[in-house]
């Protein structure tokens, strides 16, 4: 029997100036997905169900970008994805551009045990949720007072920033002054609760991952990001199971999710030394962060950018959650 | 200087009855590219432009399955997918679900280099080739008798093939115990020319990588499968150019196309030893096939399917061309 562990993120990118009262939120609410999380590992549920478990949980809470709250597209609608993967056979299913599904991750992994295919995005997507009698809800139950919000917020600061000098396409940032934080293009100012993840090994030592999000606020229509693109925002193999979180663009371009698993399976690095190894030397001048797991119970985390919404537990006991650099044991 | 390389495929994966004069067409069509492709690298061209002119000229021709002449989806429209990369800095650009873009692969670099994404889909992709003036056709363009012909078949297939293993195209009875089928449907009648693919290296040793599909024959509307998808379908990095065609499902589980450059990087093999490896070990049950390039003008190529249309050509005069498990010099 192996050990059980599991981790959940909440996005990569946190304004240091959210208020507390969000943090705190946001830390309670990865606490009680944490829980439930470990409770259903101790009732031996396998590690895909888990994750999926989790992260159902985390779109139904509007604090976070994913399901309900999910981050508006420049014409302040909702275009959800997301994806799961189980590291037995290294199944895969994803969904993209869903606007009427309340839980995108059940729908992706209808995707990946209903259906002939790994992913389906848009109308195609939408018909399927139909034919699969998944609950679906509308407009007024995604899009929330604080994304409309936020919406307004990176609106503006990309009208102020037409005209800049540098624009940086390796990294789709654009520069402002040296001291602001940018992510993807926008100020710091627009990071909350962002895309959320749950990796998870069983007592099994079977592995998994799940990764769900609205996307990148003000984005363009029909935008798909890392999340849920098996090996970059998402991977889980015999090894490991990985979920990132971050810039979209340099997420993808790193592949990231899989060179954790590569390195671990190649290089023959440790967990902690793969996820190191990630974050340093794939994103170039990307911001982004990852959870992972591996197969012998252990948990890992690394993020290069200001804050990840993070916690994980193991089956020692050890339970962590944590937004800054420093960790408060739970 | 290095030595410049580029080798392209049209599809893994071949009914073994194709008429003779679809297999003349086809390795005519290849050996014009290559030989477009090969005056264009003399001429110092770069391998991101050569990439993407040559899909162009594939997908411009009906007999492939990309752009025009686009395999057709179960409601009988076009969705097509594709994607470029550029060694020089990672960078990607792709596209799905286009229905009235006459060159798909030219839309994805337009994503790529005029826009802070990477990935547009569906609508908002169709939003996008409006907003950039790109050549639009409509469904005529793209549909060609062929293609209506094998979904019928296909169709007829998959209603009759529920349970069985193999089917004899002639009897549709079940037969023996080759695998030919592939993504679920008999290679009899259904496989003809498929996607199509590009890889080059330029004389600066830059790699670069283009793929471009309308999919599988009666896919689901919506499905996506590996070719817009980043380290599945496509990859180019400082060392290699990859594209790789077949199963879908399967290539994008096996992360195949960053396979290759991470056995190159991480376990030290050569391109052939490479792209061997990700062939023999990486697609488990999956039928596949890909091309490779590596930034010292070597070319490689493998596939474990039943045929794939391929050709390639290097500076020190080497041009070949070939479907089936020999090929034939140029």
């Amino acid at each position: 029997m192996g050990k059980w562990a599991i981790a959940v993120h909440g996005g990569a990118g946190v304004d240091p100036n959210l208020s507390t009262r969000c943090q705190e939120d946001a830390k309670r609410l990865l606490t009680r997905r944490l829980n439930l999380g470990i409770s259903t590992l101790r009732s031996n549920l396998t590690a895909i169900d888990v994750v999926e478990l989790v992260v159902r949980e985390l779109e139904t809470d509007p604090v976070f970008n994913a399901g309900r709250g999910s981050a508006l597209t420049v014409k302040g609608t909702v275009e959800m994805e997301a994806s799961i993967m189980d590291g037995v056979k290294r199944r895969y299913g994803a969904v993209s551009g869903l606007t009427t599904v309340k839980n995108p991750i059940s729908l992706a992994r209808l995707v990946m045990d209903k259906s002939p295919h790994s992913y389906l995005a848009f109308s195609g997507a939408e018909e399927f949720a139909r034919t699969q009698a998944v609950e679906l809800a509308d407009d007024a139950y995604f899009i929330t007072e604080d994304c409309m919000e936020q919406l307004k917020l990176a609106k503006k600061a990309n009208a102020n920033l037409f005209g800049l000098p540098t624009v940086g396409r390796e990294t789709c940032k654009m520069k402002a002054e040296d001291n602001s934080l940018w992510m993807n293009g926008q100020p710091i100012s627009v990071y909350a609760p962002e895309t959320v993840g749950c990796v998870v090994v069983d007592c099994q030592g079977r592995c998994a991952a799940a990764t769900s999000t609205g996307g990148l606020m003000n984005k363009m229509v029909g935008r798909v990001g890392d999340s849920p693109i098996i090996g970059a925002g998402t991977y889980a193999c015999e090894l490991c199971g990985v979920s990132c979180t971050g810039e979209g663009e340099a997420i993808l371009r790193a592949t990231l999710a899989r060179e954790v698993a590569a390195v671990m399976e190649y290089k023959g690095l440790s967990l902690q030394e793969a996820v190191d190894y990630a974050i340093k030397e794939r994103l170039d001048e990307g911001k982004a962060g990852l959870i992972a797991v591996s197969n012998k119970g252990e948990v890992a985390c690394g993020f290069n950018c200001v804050g990840m919404f993070r916690g994980y537990a193991t089956e020692d006991g050890t339970m962590e959650v944590a937004i800054w650099d420093e960790i408060f044991v739970v | 200087m290095g030595k410049w390389a580029i080798a392209i495929h049209g599809g893994a994966g071949v009914d073994p009855n194709l008429p003779v004069e679809v297999q003349e067409a086809a390795k005519r069509l290849l050996e014009r590219c290559l030989r477009l492709g090969v005056s264009a690298l003399r001429s110092n061209a770069a391998a991101i432009d050569v990439v993407e002119r040559i899909v162009r000229e594939l997908e411009d021709d009906p007999v492939f399955n990309a752009g025009r002449g686009s395999a057709l989806t179960n409601e009988g429209t076009v969705e097509m997918d594709a994607s470029i990369m550029d060694g020089s800095g990672r960078r990607y650009g792709a596209v799905s679900g286009l229905s009235t873009v006459k060159n798909p692969v030219s839309l994805a670099r337009l994503v790529m280099d005029k826009t802070p994404h990477s990935y547009l889909a569906f609508a908002g992709a169709e939003k996008f080739a409006r907003d950039q003036g790109v050549q639009l056709e409509d469904e005529s363009y793209f549909i060609v008798e062929d293609r209506v012909k094998v979904l019928k078949f296909a169709k007829k297939i998959n209603a009759t093939l529920f349970g069985y293993p193999e089917i004899d195209s002639a009897t549709l009875e079940p037969k023996g115990d080759v695998p030919f089928r592939m993504n679920g449907q008999p290679l009899f009648g259904c496989y003809r020319p498929e996607t199509v693919g590009c890889v080059v290296v330029d004389k600066r040793g830059m790699c670069a990588a283009a793929t471009s599909t309308g999919g599988i024959t009666n896919k689901m509307v919506g499905r996506i499968g590996d070719s817009p998808i980043i380290g599945a379908g496509i990859y180019a990095c400082k060392l290699c150019g990859v594209s790789c065609t077949g199963e879908g499902e399967f290539i994008l589980r096996a992360t195949l196309a960053r396979e290759v450059a991470a056995a190159m990087e991480y376990k030290g093999l050569s391109l052939k030893g490479a792209v061997e490896y990700a062939i023999n070990e990486r697609l488990d049950e999956g039928q596949a096939g890909l091309i490779a390039v590596s930034n010292e003008g070597e070319v490689a190529y493998g596939f474990n399917s039943v045929g794939m249309f391929r050709g390639f050509a290097t500076e020190d005069g080497n041009m070949e061309i070939g479907i089936w498990d020999k090929m034939f010099k140029v």
